[in-house]
């Protein structure tokens, strides 16, 4: 080390893995996840509220301006968080449960139904997904619980893909082999020696993934098939946006949000890719 | 490879009868009452009018009878009728197909063309501010909601700027041109009608940005990664080394070989295209099938949204079979599973 480097180099040294945009990803998320958790505590208004003039363009007492009924679209915009990323986390959560189970048995008993599921998985996702999510969504009917169960029905197959593939390739390992000759039962074997080993892309996968969702969701609430009036979500406020075309500044927030957080996600999980995965660096 | 492509196109079918089963069933796990969006509201009361909008559109029968029904119904290309149109969804979405064709070829131009423009840049200034500024931007497509990048760049560009015309295929005075293909900018070369095709071409600027912008970010990461394997190989040492122009290096020696690659990943491309366009052609009311799946979803007309579903899945299904037959083709050392 050359001497000209400061005590602060010689003691500490950024690790490989800490690249610029896992910082910058989980800065992003990290912000958007505490204005989700604590908005309601210092919110400048209420996000129903009508607080000020309709259509009134940004200024310093509201930042954003004000929407059609007069509601601060700052505060709307940051409310948001508590219903984009919720749900957001309950459809990933829900995707990867039931894609990774399906996805393990699968590769794990193969045979008929294995191959079965596979086929369930090669047909959903025949379907362009934003198609596919509104037809789910409008056949159960509008609102937020329906548009999240639709965006699980489209995203499952993925996880189920990537989960088959995982365990298909550690299923003939060493250790599985061992632990066979051992004596140790299917379960044990599925759950201890493959599993465990299995969770890496996933996780990888599903952090990629959320900012994805968070768009899917917000574009069925554009449509009109997701968060219904006044609830204060992305989606629903861009689409306000487009009826009050000359006020640009209604979906000005909402867009900006649903942005950030997608390219937050994309950070993170690309950072933890190179930080978890180190074949890719 | 030959039994590849042929396993792949005998899959086909038995995807597509999978495809037209969800998307059947799944219309009729509904909760609400099909019946409410034919029979007014008022009328819900009247035992004979439920009744006979009943049988006059099949909800009396069985389901699996429906099931029968409705199979038969596709084989000969008939998708049912719209609840909100009265007419053959078959027909609806035939008259709107042309609007979305224009729309996703001319995306797929400004895609491909900005995409590989972006990925030839980013990988002749490795690591410096262009590459970094470069890849930024195709993120920030496949990031931003395209409904809202319309949005925003439609008020920027329309109403501030003055640059580009409104939303629409044509201003509100002109006549579409006379029929030929049903695309607008085709059409009017044609008719030899330069004004027309002018307008239209106005008009599709920024749709057509919007929506290619979505796939640029895939494209030109491709074309980066590529050009970087290829730029180290010895025939572009040899080039460099006769002392040809860095253009000429670029383009003609390095650019041809790393395009191989990104010539599959254009049916990808075209997959993700048809999703964007729903949304797209929402913000620009560009009349084409994706207007009318919102339109559709919008009035809670299933036999609409289950057409466009199914004609939406068939496009999805042999765009991924070109790229995967291409991707074959293109690369025989990888072998197919």
């Amino acid at each position: 080390m050359a001497a000209s480097d400061g005590i602060l180099a010689r003691t500490w040294r950024r690790p490989q893995w800490l690249t610029l945009p896992l910082i910058v990803g989980a800065a992003v998320v990290a912000f958007w996840v505490l204005v989700a958790l604590t908005f309601h505590l210092w919110a400048p208004y209420d996000p129903l509220d009508m607080v000020a003039r309709r259509l009134q363009p940004p200024s310093l007492a509201h930042w954003l301006g004000t929407d059609a009924l007069g509601r601060d679209v700052l505060t709307r915009t940051l409310a948001g968080a508590r219903h984009s990323l919720p749900i957001a986390l309950v459809v990933v959560a829900s995707a990867v449960a039931a894609g990774s189970f399906l996805g393990a048995l699968s590769g794990f008993f193969g045979g008929l139904f294995g191959a079965a599921i596979m086929r369930l998985v090669d047909i959903t996702l025949s379907f362009p997904p934003v198609l596919l999510a509104m037809a789910v969504a409008a056949s159960l009917g509008p609102g937020l619980k329906n548009a999240a169960i639709a965006m699980v029905i489209v995203w499952w197959p993925v996880y189920a893909r990537l989960m088959r593939a995982q365990v298909l390739e550690v299923k003939e390992r060493e250790h599985v082999e061992a632990a066979v000759a051992c004596g140790a039962s299917r379960t044990r074997l599925l759950v201890v020696h493959i599993l465990s080993l299995c969770w890496t892309p996933v996780m990888i996968n599903a952090t990629m993934d959320f900012g994805q969702v968070v768009l899917l969701a917000a574009s069925l609430s554009f449509i009109g098939l997701g968060a219904t009036p006044p609830t204060p979500e992305w989606g629903s406020m861009i689409s306000d946006g487009a009826t009050h075309f000359y006020s640009w500044w209604i979906a000005f927030g909402p867009g900006m949000a649903i942005l950030a957080v997608v390219l937050g996600f994309n950070f993170l999980g690309d950072g933890l890719r190179d930080m978890l995965d180190p074949r890719t660096v | 490879m030959q039994q590849y492509i042929l396993r792949r196109l005998l899959m086909m079918p038995l995807l597509l009868l999978g495809v037209v089963t969800v998307a059947f069933f799944l219309s009729h796990v509904t909760k609400g009452d099909p019946l409410s969006s034919v029979v007014s509201e008022r009328q819900m009361n009247n035992k004979v009018v439920v009744e006979a909008a009943r049988k006059r559109w099949g909800l009396d029968r069985s389901l699996p009878d429906q099931y029968r029904i409705y199979l038969g119904n596709l084989v000969t290309g008939d998708l049912g009728t719209s609840f909100r149109t009265k007419r053959g969804v078959g027909e609806d979405i035939a008259d709107r197909l042309p609007a979305t064709l224009e729309l996703v070829v001319a995306a797929m131009i400004v895609g491909t063309g900005c995409g590989i423009g972006l990925g030839v840049l980013a990988a002749h200034k490795r690591n410096e501010a262009a590459d970094h500024g470069a890849r930024f931007f195709a993120l920030i497509g496949s990031s931003i909601p395209v409904f809202w990048s319309g949005l925003i760049l439609l008020y920027l560009f329309s109403v501030q700027l003055g640059w580009l015309p409104g939303a629409g295929r044509l201003d509100a005075r002109t006549a579409a041109p006379p029929f030929v293909t049903g695309m607008f900018t085709v059409d009017a070369l044609i008719a030899g009608d330069l004004q027309t095709f002018l307008q239209a071409l106005g008009h599709l600027i920024l749709p057509a940005f919007v929506l290619g912008w979505a796939v640029m970010g895939i494209i030109s990461r491709l074309v980066r990664a590529s050009m970087l394997d290829v730029l180290n190989q010895d025939y572009v040492l040899t080039a460099r080394a006769k002392g040809a122009a860095e253009l000429r290096v670029l383009l003609h020696h390095a650019l041809r070989n790393a395009l191989i690659p990104t010539l599959t990943i254009i049916g990808y491309s075209f997959a993700y295209l048809i999703t964007g366009a729903v949304l797209t052609e929402a913000i620009f009311s560009w009349p084409g099938i994706g207007s009318y799946a919102v339109e559709s979803a919008r009035a809670l007309d299933y036999p609409a949204i289950v057409g466009v579903t199914i004609i939406g899945a068939l496009a999805f299904l042999l765009a991924n079979l070109v790229t995967d037959v291409a991707y074959a083709l293109a690369n025989p050392k990888i072998k197919l599973g």
